[in-house]
């Protein structure tokens, strides 16, 4: 195994496209176990530590740029306003060790469905920003999920920065796992809310091959909240468009049984995990409710 | 009720500072804490090489062919070998049946059973040609429960057992059976008002120590080899090695390198018998470190099991009689199997009277992974399955559970199942009241904090699932009794050599044994008992070696009773010899030499009235005084393999615990809010060591409650989550506070009138977690561990 250590941006993308193959690591939080576990001995390992670049972001008008390798430990301590969703979901990710190492570029890189910024991502609204030697290319988060573990970039590319829409309204996220810290995903759910354009977008994790956005759920919520003048009124959600909402969210997922859960039981708590957060964001939204920082 | 809570002190001791019953410190605990603790994956030697096994990738199957050719040619291999390089006849080991091939002959019988080994000059060296390695498998059909076990067709899993238990066991699959009766419990029957029957599950527990398996053999020029390993017993270790390679035991010298846990883990072989081979063939020293993967595949787990229970009661609350079968499963080899089900059955009654039982424990033999000893052994399944009954008859007599069990409870003069007359404290009715009578931790913890919910005090934690919705509190109570010490007439000894000297102007104490220190304190203990016995402040403890008489085991509860009972014994009898130089050099200076009860203590000889007659040092001077002795308690019985009668057990250990858990109905997630123990000890030497010991019980109990469990694949017999991603230990925010009520009633056939106590508090507190959750969540819940999907009825179709 070669270990290649490029000292510039520039030079991460023409390692990169001389060796495609290459796996690109930072944190390690996720090759590392790979390797250690031999499920995976790549020819090459592209280091990206030196590149600072990688490690900044910028808070601008509309979005956040986020750059590949800001850990989650950043991201809680400094992105809490701008970033509320994706920054319950640092808190989730595994222990302070692993995040003071791992951020989303490592989570987007592997495209694993139990990846925990990914509903953070989807109902957040995002683009990566992906490089190579030939330029560069931003793709929509919806497009960025192809298959398990599968991800819409080409072998050249390297991933620099994901642009992630700035919260306009309250936002939440729930992961279920069998212990109360340190886990992996048995699934996970994230829910935003948009006053801006009158929109609730979602993210489901872990019950699908691929983590998926709730649409129909949203398309029924949306269109809810929309006739029944929620929005200006600010009134409480009626149960019902809860249930549904729900139900709807349940709907959307694909899961599998395995060893962390029962395919119908991700069914089930992915519906509850709907139920609560939207509670939780319609009740900040209305004014009345707990802040953000409940949660961690 | 027939016990008090005042101490009784037996101690015959001085009271020389840092004596026993004071909480002396680890001499460890700083290095482990600050990571510089040398654990046996860090030895290095030079010019050392790797050993890397390889495993089996299936269950149960024949092979066909190896072909090493590819391996053997690999630059940096120095060895390959497989079950036709082992160089002596004897190439099976066990603990009690040797049953175990060192390298799989012809066969597999559990998936990642060792087949080949390699040494090479890196470790991924020795990973890669390992991998080379062609195997050709003919699998056969896998054996993974008791119908598939004990079918009048089955597939045999040892095919012409000639062990001391197929005498007496109904089918070759089964290790090893154990009935026990006594009364007659079907006449007693009649006079139930209620009867309970109940079907339970116990999942398969991991040790998870957290030291991986790792040793260092290096070869020795008189063509012997020493070997630095982390186990539980040495001289057990050394007795099963020794004949493989073909060596006389003492040219096996073994010493305990760092262990990073063991919790019955340790008890069988894994890596000292495959360093040896490879370093007695490369001539070069050869170290094997296991990584976490490996681990799981490289020690015996505890017995997951199914356990049938029947139980009735007059409805004055008063219990008329048991029957219960219990069938754990043993796996592929017999490991502890045969002294796990004396246990089980002998322990199956739990902590209370009833005179008519009608019991049956066996342990089968499948093609799942081996299961051995494990903290609790076999008590911790029978607690989980009759607490559960004690609950349900409670409440179908209308009678609170802890009312109910008070009223039930056994005392001293009790008669167990097996005729044996409990004969020391047996505080039960006294340890429940304690627990009752706590107050309970306030509610909605999550809500008082502030304003906002802290969601590390609700159930998921972190993960951020519920402020409070669906979330609803349960409180659950349950008692256990464990053994101390090794049961069934073993002879279950310890050896101490202690040594008595002045070193730089000051008297000096050495205490050199066998003892495995795994954690549970040993080394604190022996040195705090040296100083209470030879009143000297300054005690070396020796490195543990096989150059010193055998300790026994570092398991069933037993070191501190009987190591700590040979080095109290060596000491009392290095004391007396000291006194007799003493005597001869200045006992013509003061009558109390002839007349007097002398004492050591801080560094003098002492009447017992206070007096002091002499310094050791002068006593001493250049002499010293060393005894190597052996030790035992009192002996015990085998039980009868018809009726299970038999004084077979030395003492008893009794905790009780009482659980309080938080569910998120809604999501099945469970916060375990407070988990209160309350436990006898006889005597704590290091109290601080026996809280220590009494929560980590605790937490291992807790584990197997909500989420440890190995699962294995019921088709294939595969093991589906050997890794810490998905085979879950309790992090410090699922570990609850967990107050601690430390009883000390003395056991006078005990050194200091101590009970073993490392074992107890893991078997209380899983079912009273169960009956916790049970109470929140109104479910009959019959396995362990309990799962989301079991609390929201979204099991797999």
């Amino acid at each position: 195994m070669d270990f290649l250590r490029p000292a510039s941006w520039e030079e991460a993308l023409a390692a990169k496209a001389e060796h495609p193959t290459a796996v690109p690591i930072a944190g390690g939080t996720d090759v590392m176990v790979e390797i250690n576990f031999d499920h995976r001995r790549p020819e090459y390992l592209l280091d990206l530590n030196r590149i600072e670049l990688l490690r900044a972001w910028e808070v601008g008008e509309e979005t956040v740029r986020l750059g590949a390798s800001v850990s989650y430990t950043q991201i809680m301590e400094n992105l809490r306003a701008e970033l509320p969703g994706l920054a319950l979901a640092s808190h989730t990710v595994a222990s302070p060790q692993i995040r003071n190492r791992g951020g989303v570029g490592g989570n987007l890189g592997t495209a694993s469905p139990a990846g925990d910024a990914h509903p953070a991502l989807l109902a957040a609204g995002a683009e990566v920003e992906v490089e190579s030697v030939r330029g560069s290319r931003l793709i929509p988060i919806d497009a960025f999920y192809t298959g398990v573990k599968r991800n819409a970039m080409a072998p050249d590319e390297l991933i620099k920065t994901v642009h992630i829409k700035k919260a306009d309204g309250p936002q939440q996220y729930s992961k279920v796992g069998t212990r109360n810290a340190m886990v992996i995903a048995v699934c996970a759910f994230g829910l935003a809310l948009h006053p801006e354009t009158r929109t609730v977008r979602t993210g489901i994790g872990s019950a699908a091959p691929t983590p998926v956005r709730a649409k129909a759920a949203e398309e029924f919520l949306n269109a809810a909240l929309d006739e029944g003048g929620f929005w200006e009124s600010g009134r409480i959600i009626t149960p019902s468009i809860a249930k549904q909402f729900a139900e709807l969210a349940s709907a959307s997922c694909n899961p599998i049984d395995d060893v962390r859960g029962t395919a119908k039981y991700r069914r089930h708590a992915v519906g509850i995990m709907a139920r609560r957060t939207l509670g939780w964001t319609w009740e900040q939204y209305r004014g009345t409710g707990r802040s953000l920082e409940g949660a961690a | 009720m027939a016990t008090t809570g005042t101490p009784t002190n037996i101690t015959q001791g001085s009271k020389t500072k840092g004596g026993i019953g004071e909480s002396t410190l680890r001499p460890d605990g700083t290095l482990k804490v600050t990571g510089e603790f040398a654990y046996s994956s860090d030895m290095w030697h030079e010019d050392m090489l790797w050993g890397q096994t390889l495993r089996s990738t299936v269950a149960h199957a024949e092979i066909r062919s190896i072909d090493i050719s590819e391996a053997v040619a690999m630059p940096g291999v120095y060895a390959v070998l497989t079950y036709d390089d082992l160089p002596t006849e004897v190439k099976n080991y066990g603990l009690e049946i040797q049953d175990t091939p060192v390298l799989a002959h012809g066969k597999v019988r559990h998936h990642g059973e060792p087949v080949a080994l390699v040494a090479a000059d890196h470790p991924e060296t020795a990973r890669r040609a390992a991998a080379k390695i062609k195997i050709e498998y003919v699998e056969l059909p896998v054996i993974t429960d008791e119908a598939s076990a004990t079918a009048p067709d089955a597939i045999l899993v040892h095919e012409g057992r000639d062990d001391h238990h197929i005498g007496h066991v109904p089918h070759p699959n089964i290790v090893h059976r154990q009935p026990i009766v006594r009364g007659n419990a079907d006449e007693a029957a009649k006079r139930a008002d209620v009867i309970v029957k109940g079907e339970y599950t116990f999942g398969m527990q991991d040790q998870a120590f957290l030291g991986p398996e790792s040793g260092l053999a290096v070869p020795s020029e008189d063509g012997g080899v020493e070997l630095y390993v982390a186990t539980q017993w040495l001289h057990s270790d050394l007795k099963q090695i020794a004949p493989v390679l073909g060596l006389p035991e003492e040219k096996v010298r073994m010493t305990l390198s760092g262990v990073g846990g063991a919790f019955g883990g340790r008890e069988d072989i894994s890596m000292q018998i495959h360093a040896c081979l490879l370093a007695l063939r490369t001539g070069k020293p050869v170290k094997i470190v296991y990584n976490r993967f490996e681990s799981f595949f490289g020690h015996v787990h505890r017995h997951p099991a199914k356990l049938y229970y029947e139980h009735g009661a007059t409805k004055d609350g008063k219990l008329t009689h048991m029957k219960c079968k219990i069938v754990l499963d043993g796996g592929a080899y017999a490991s502890a199997s045969p002294a796990v089900v004396g246990n089980a059955s002998s322990l199956s009654v739990g902590p209370y009277v009833i005179d008519d039982v009608d019991i049956e424990a066996i342990a089968l033999y499948t093609n799942n992974p081996p299961c051995g000893a494990m903290r609790g052994f076999g008590a911790v399944q029978a607690c989980f399955a009759y607490e559960a009954q004690m609950d349900k008859l409670a409440a179908k007599l209308g009678i609170d559970p802890v009312e109910f069990r008070q009223l039930n409870a056994m005392e001293q003069g009790t008669i167990m199942p097996t005729g044996q007359p409990v004969d020391s404290p047996a505080p039960v009715a006294e340890l429940l009241r304690r627990i009752k009578a706590r107050p309970l931790p306030p509610e909605q913890q999550w809500a008082t904090a502030g304003e906002q919910a802290d969601v590390r005090a609700l159930p998921g934690g972190l993960s951020n699932t519920t402020h409070g919705e669906g979330v609803v509190r349960g409180v659950g109570y349950a008692v256990g009794i464990k053994n101390v010490g090794f049961s069934e007439g073993f002879d279950d000894y310890s050896t101490a050599k202690v040594r008595m000297e002045v070193v730089g102007g000051e008297p000096v104490a050495t205490v050199h044994t066998a003892m495995a220190e795994v954690g549970q304190g040993g080394v604190t203990v022996h040195a705090q008992i040296a100083r209470t016995e030879l009143g000297v402040t300054q005690v070396t403890i020796h490195p543990a070696d096989t150059q010193v008489g055998s300790a026994g085991s570092t398991s069933a509860s037993r070191q501190t009773y009987v190591t700590g009972g040979a080095v109290k014994n060596t000491c009392e009898h290095v004391r007396e010899a000291v006194l007799e130089i003493g005597r001869r050099k200045f006992g013509s200076y003061h009558p109390a030499w002839a007349t007097a009860e002398l004492l050591l203590e801080g560094g003098k000889v002492v009447t017992d009235g206070g007096e002091v007659l002499a310094d050791l040092v002068d006593v001493l001077e250049d002499e010293a005084v060393e005894l190597e002795l052996e030790w035992r308690h009192r002996p015990t019985e085998a039980f009868d393999l018809r009726t299970g009668q038999g004084n077979g057990h030395v003492q008893y250990s009794f905790a009780a615990h009482r659980a309080v858990v938080e569910v998120d109905t809604e999501l099945g997630l469970v916060k375990v809010v407070e988990l209160a123990v309350a436990q006898d000890v006889g005597k704590a030497l290091n109290p601080l060591s026996v809280v220590g010991q009494i929560q980590g019980g605790t937490t291992q109990g807790l584990g197997v409650a909500v989420m440890e469990e190995i699962i294995v694949d019921p088709k294939t017999a595969k093991v589906r989550n050997p890794s810490f991603t998905d085979y879950l230990i309790p992090t410090i925010l699922d570990t609850p506070t967990i107050p601690v009520d430390v009883l000390e009633l003395a056991d006078e056939h005990a050194p200091y009138g101590l009970r073993g106590i490392g074992e107890a508090p893991t078997l209380s507190s899983t079912p009273a977690v169960l009956a916790a959750i049970r109470n929140a969540t109104g479910l009959e819940l019959n396995r362990t561990p309990v799962r989301p999907e079991h609390l929201t009825g979204t099991e797999s179709s």
